[in-house]
């Protein structure tokens, strides 16, 4: 603590430049992903060997359409999460660093955007 | 890091020892595996947005998903995304567990890792040749 300037106290913010919340999102979309993985997994299951109509009128039910809204915000925020402290510890040029760090995030909200329009054209 | 501080003329710091100078250790696997699997699930991500686009394009397009589905290199990343999913989610609890304090104790992480593993492998398995059967079933 001898070493940290006044401001740096004030603000809480480490090497990283950032807080706490990274650690917390990612802690907190890890346990929201343990049920609604599960639920994916065995409904995947059953929809083994179904028809085109079968998967829509799955995906189209309230339940599992939010459902799978859901799997999908938690796991693109938990993945954008994950893959950026791996870019951090393993690329030390800081130019390279902010390029995949904002392709990253491009990924996610690619991920995110047609996953999530699918979902509006199917559930609606 | 050495290009970093050799360009900003910092002074040449020791470095902390590199992977290969530990014993290797069940731990240490798991967590390697947690990351490759966490990358691995964020191409599983693209796969399952793919999945939902080729469902609601038509049937044309759900039919060509089908097709690479059934390839041999399709089936090798369906079987990947399955084990990843299924490690990631055993080992991501016990992270969590850790979070709280629990599981730290080395005989116990260890045996654990060794658990996640076989335990992790024989889920996937299982859903995977469930479905399999289920396929030919139909």
């Amino acid at each position: 603590m001898a070493y940290h300037t006044p401001l740096s106290q004030v603000e809480g913010l480490g090497s990283a430049h950032s807080g706490v919340e990274h650690f917390w999102r990612q802690r907190v979309s890890a346990a929201a992903l343990v049920p609604l993985s599960c639920w994916l997994g065995f409904s995947m299951l059953n929809l083994v060997g179904a028809s085109r109509d079968q998967v829509l009128a799955f995906l189209h039910a309230p339940v599992s359409a939010v459902l799978m809204v859901l799997f999908v915000i938690a796991s693109v925020v938990h993945m954008q999460l994950g893959v950026q402290v791996v870019i951090e510890d393993y690329v030390h040029h800081d130019g390279k660093k902010i390029i995949l760090l904002v392709l990253n995030k491009a990924f996610a909200w690619a991920v995110a955007a047609a996953s999530l329009f699918a979902m509006y054209r199917i559930a609606l | 890091m050495a290009d970093n501080a050799v360009r900003s003329g910092a002074r040449q710091r020791p470095l902390s020892p590199h992977l290969q100078i530990y014993r290797w250790s069940p731990t240490m696997m798991t967590s390697i595996v947690h990351r490759a699997t966490g990358v691995g699930l964020s191409i599983g991500l693209a796969g399952l947005a793919w999945w939902l686009m080729a469902l609601a394009s038509g049937p044309d397009a759900y039919a060509t998903f089908g097709d690479l589905v059934f390839t041999w290199i399709g089936q090798f990343f369906v079987f990947g995304f399955v084990w990843s999913l299924c490690y990631h989610l055993l080992n991501g609890v016990r992270h969590l567990a850790w979070d709280f304090g629990y599981g730290f104790a080395p005989r116990f992480a260890n045996r654990l890792s060794v658990a996640i593993i076989i335990l992790s492998i024989v889920l996937a398995g299982g859903f995977y040749l469930d479905g399999l059967f289920l396929f030919g079933g139909t």
